[in-house]
């Protein structure tokens, strides 16, 4: 198969989706109502404002962490669901002991997010641990530990650690932890961007954390692809009886990839506490499914997840404008999404079987030109 | 343990359920008695857990047509969204049982949908249940900013009132009314009594019997039917080989695909009843938001805790209703409390289970959790309330923990299968 074809069979697939899903979204809108092409319109010319393009990196941050953390799973053909629950954990307890001491910027900084990628890392790890010392799925144990770490864990903690009176947040008091301390904040990136732009109105602010997706971002990749360990990874992934023969054990590579993915997710948190300083009591939600169709949209890919991740929070920030358009309602962007991600998925299993046709077919013409 | 009830095991299917249930009561009759509460076996308990155990019986039993039919079913979550938004709508505008039929309909699509994915274009299953876990819940969103913000009461994440198909009361045993004739109600007497044991059995067996809603009798018809239909018919044996061996079928002839499709829209529709039952007024009497929190997934642990069978899945149905139903009118946390002791009773039961079975490891687990369990009990007097929400969550992880070796789900479940292909 020539490298062209096989670009284009790569690039077609999420590119029909995204088709599908416009004209899909359309349709709905069309029945309902509503002007499919004045609501796109308005959702790009609102996006191409510096203002919510800050909004849309600051969603996408966050994003991208949580696909990157369920795509080192599926790497490992693991579902981490989990993601979910182990965020908002790593979130909640990061915010406390983060409150609790008062250091250096840098020491501080590092110690919130080593409490994070820890409390995050060990609660995925009991999920491998289970699976690989009593065989349970780790579907079903993830989504019984996101019930126990949302409904229950935090619900908890947050009663035992919230401040006393409510936390300040601009005008209004939200229930929450204690803020942390300035010196534990990562500062935001308004500086960086505008070297190169005009000044960043609205009182918006780059979140710092966009530095450390980009980190895992490149970590990811040099882990997978290059490390001795990461190859390890993918081979059981790929084949856990070959890995095994191999000399690699499968049920130490189950545990690392969910603690690895469990330490990715609780770093998904950290755009809001680095932004707002506390874990509040309606912290933002649903991410870690995000992440999911982030990571199967992205094809696990570095690259590909943070694409989708931008794709998704385009369609997040931007649809925020139709509300005050009233071009349609901006719950189209949620059926988007499902749209987008349930036809990527059909879309690569397609191209999947024409790779193969085209291969077998490759594979029965290539003998013919040897001389029998 | 295990030897001395060995004549239980020898005893036929309904006197042995019929023998666990009273041991069941037991256990909770004695541990009532060490607190300060009767809420274990009150008549409310029971009434409670019927209601709440419908919604997770209806998806335990819509995920077992699916997955016996090999397609994991995720989305029972989200096809249950579908099932409250679809179910109050049609209520509300046509009637309560055409708010049974919308929900029906409604969850229905979300199985569709799954099916074409799965089946069809051969997606991951549990990636497909998944998106149309997240797709359902932008889809009611929509749908209610479209519909339910035009009406009186309703919003974005609300509808007005749904009205519910009525409830029955037994005659005889409850004091149901036959024609006008109020009949003698033969187990409240007993309840009344206040004699050990005997009393409790007469609560609870009241509240199975006491304003049951339409829907619980269908679903409870349910169970039977099930058993028969994928047991006892040509149509389940089919179904059944495309769980277990495809390939095999295929050569027999089975259409696979149809029966898979079959499958996977039987349980999209029961999910989608159990939607529709949560808005009844039996539950809740509105459409909310988020309102089915998770008990999709519920109804998936108590198809795995039932060991991919209907009276099993009915068994764990029973199992986390009782919990959640006590738990919500147990605000203070007494009767919650007791139940940490039933917990400590169960895991040692577990404990001498194991050991008697020579599993060293299992027994020191499940013994040192029960010294933790009784050790909690002990040192406090109320359980805070979101232990009482966990609680399902946390039965299902210990009994997965434990048993998840002797569990045997359907062979072929999950697998990706292509016609031909074998």
């Amino acid at each position: 198969m020539s490298t062209g074809r096989r670009v284009i069979l790569g690039l077609a697939a999420p590119v029909a989706a995204l088709v599908f899903a416009v004209v899909t979204s359309s349709i709905v809108l069309l029945i309902s109502g509503s002007d499919p092409l004045a609501a796109y319109g308005d959702m790009f010319s609102h996006a191409a404002k510096l203002e919510t393009l800050v909004d849309l990196l600051n969603r996408a941050t966050p994003l991208y962490l949580a696909g990157v953390a369920v795509a080192i799973g599926f790497r490992m053909n693991l579902f981490n669901i989990g993601v979910e629950g182990q965020y908002l954990l790593a979130f909640l307890v990061a915010a406390h002991v983060g409150s609790l001491v008062s250091l250096p910027a840098v020491l501080h900084i590092s110690l919130i997010l080593i409490v994070a990628m820890s409390v995050g890392g060990a609660y995925a790890g009991v999920a491998g641990v289970l699976k690989v010392t009593r065989g349970v799925n780790e579907v079903i144990s993830t989504i019984m530990l996101n019930a126990i770490a949302i409904t229950g864990i935090s619900a908890w903690l947050i009663k035992e650690w919230q401040a006393e009176g409510g936390v300040r947040a601009g005008t209004t008091t939200r229930t929450g932890t204690t803020p942390i301390d300035d010196s534990g904040l990562l500062p935001g990136l308004n500086g960086v961007v505008e070297v190169f732009t005009r000044e960043i109105g609205q009182g918006k602010e780059l979140t710092g954390v966009f530095v450390i997706a980009v980190v895992v971002g490149v970590w990811y990749h040099v882990f997978i692809n290059r490390t001795v360990l990461g190859f390890d990874l993918r081979a059981t992934g790929i084949n856990p009886f070959a890995a095994r023969v191999g000399g690699v054990p499968p049920g130490r590579m189950i545990v690392l990839a969910m603690v690895l993915s469990g330490a990715v997710a609780g770093l998904i948190g950290m755009t809001e506490l680095m932004q707002t300083g506390f874990y509040p009591a309606n912290p933002i939600q649903s991410l870690g499914f995000a992440g999911i169709a982030a990571a199967l949209l992205g094809r696990n890919n570095p690259f590909g997840i943070a694409v989708a991740a931008l794709i998704f929070a385009f369609l997040d920030v931007s649809s925020g404008v139709l509300q005050f358009t009233g071009a349609a309602p901006r719950e189209i962007v949620v059926i988007m999404q499902g749209v987008i991600i349930l036809a990527a998925v059909i879309a690569y299993e397609i191209m999947r079987r024409v790779r193969e046709r085209d291969e077998a077919r490759h594979a029965s013409a290539a003998p013919a030109e040897v001389p029998a | 343990m295990s030897a001395r009830l060995t004549w239980i095991a020898e005893l036929p299917a309904w006197a042995r359920w019929a023998a666990y249930a009273a041991i069941g009561v037991f256990v909770l009759t004695l541990v009532q008695g060490f607190d300060d509460t009767d809420r274990l076996t009150a008549v409310s308990s029971s009434q409670s857990m019927l209601r709440w155990g419908v919604p997770i019986l209806l998806a335990g039993l819509g995920g077992l047509f699916s997955e016996r039919a090999g397609v994991v079913n995720i989305g029972l979550e989200g096809m249950m969204i579908l099932g409250t938004w679809f179910g109050a709508w049609g209520a509300i505008n046509y009637g309560a049982w055409w708010g049974l039929a919308a929900g029906l309909i409604g969850g229905g699509l979300g199985g569709l949908v799954h099916a074409v994915a799965t089946v069809q274009f051969g997606v991951d299953h549990i990636i497909s249940g998944v998106v149309i876990n997240v797709g359902a819940l932008g889809v009611a969103r929509f749908l209610s900013s479209e519909v339910f913000t035009g009406y009186a009461g309703g919003s974005i994440t609300q509808s007005p009132r749904v009205p519910g198909v009525g409830q029955f009361t037994f005659p005889v045993l409850a004091g149901g009314d036959i024609g006008g004739w109020s009949s003698p109600d033969v187990l409240g007497w007993f309840g009344d009594r206040g004699w050990f044991f005997v009393s409790d059995v007469a609560n609870v067996s009241k509240g199975l019997v006491t304003e049951v809603s339409f829907v619980t009798l269908i679903a409870l018809a349910l169970v039977p039917f099930s058993t028969w239909l994928l047991w006892r018919t040509r149509f389940g044996l089919r179904l059944r080989i495309c769980g277990e061996r495809p390939e095999a079928g295929e050569a027999q002839g089975v259409n696979v695909y149809l029966y898979k499709y079959i499958g996977v829209l039987i349980s999209g529709a029961l999910a989608g009843l159990a939607g529709a039952f949560i808005v009844s007024p039996e539950l809740s009497g509105i459409y909310n938001e988020g309102q089915t929190t998770g008990r999709g997934f519920i109804g998936l642990a108590a198809l795995i805790f039932g060991n991919w069978r209907p009276l099993g899945v009915l068994r764990g149905a029973l199992l986390f209703g009782y919990v959640f139903g006590l738990g919500l009118r147990d605000l203070g946390g007494t009767a919650s409390h007791s139940l940490l002791l039933v917990n400590a009773i169960a895991l040692l039961g577990i404990a001498v289970w194991a050991y008697s079975r020579g599993n060293r490891n299992n027994a020191g687990l499940a013994g040192m959790l029960c010294v933790l369990t009784t050790i909690w009990y002990l040192t406090s007097d109320t359980v805070p309330d979101w232990w009482v929400n966990i609680l399902p969550y946390v039965v299902v992880l210990v009994v997965l923990a434990f048993f998840s070796q002797r569990l045997r789900m359907p062979a072929a479940d999950g697998q990706r299968y292509r016609k031909g292909e074998s």
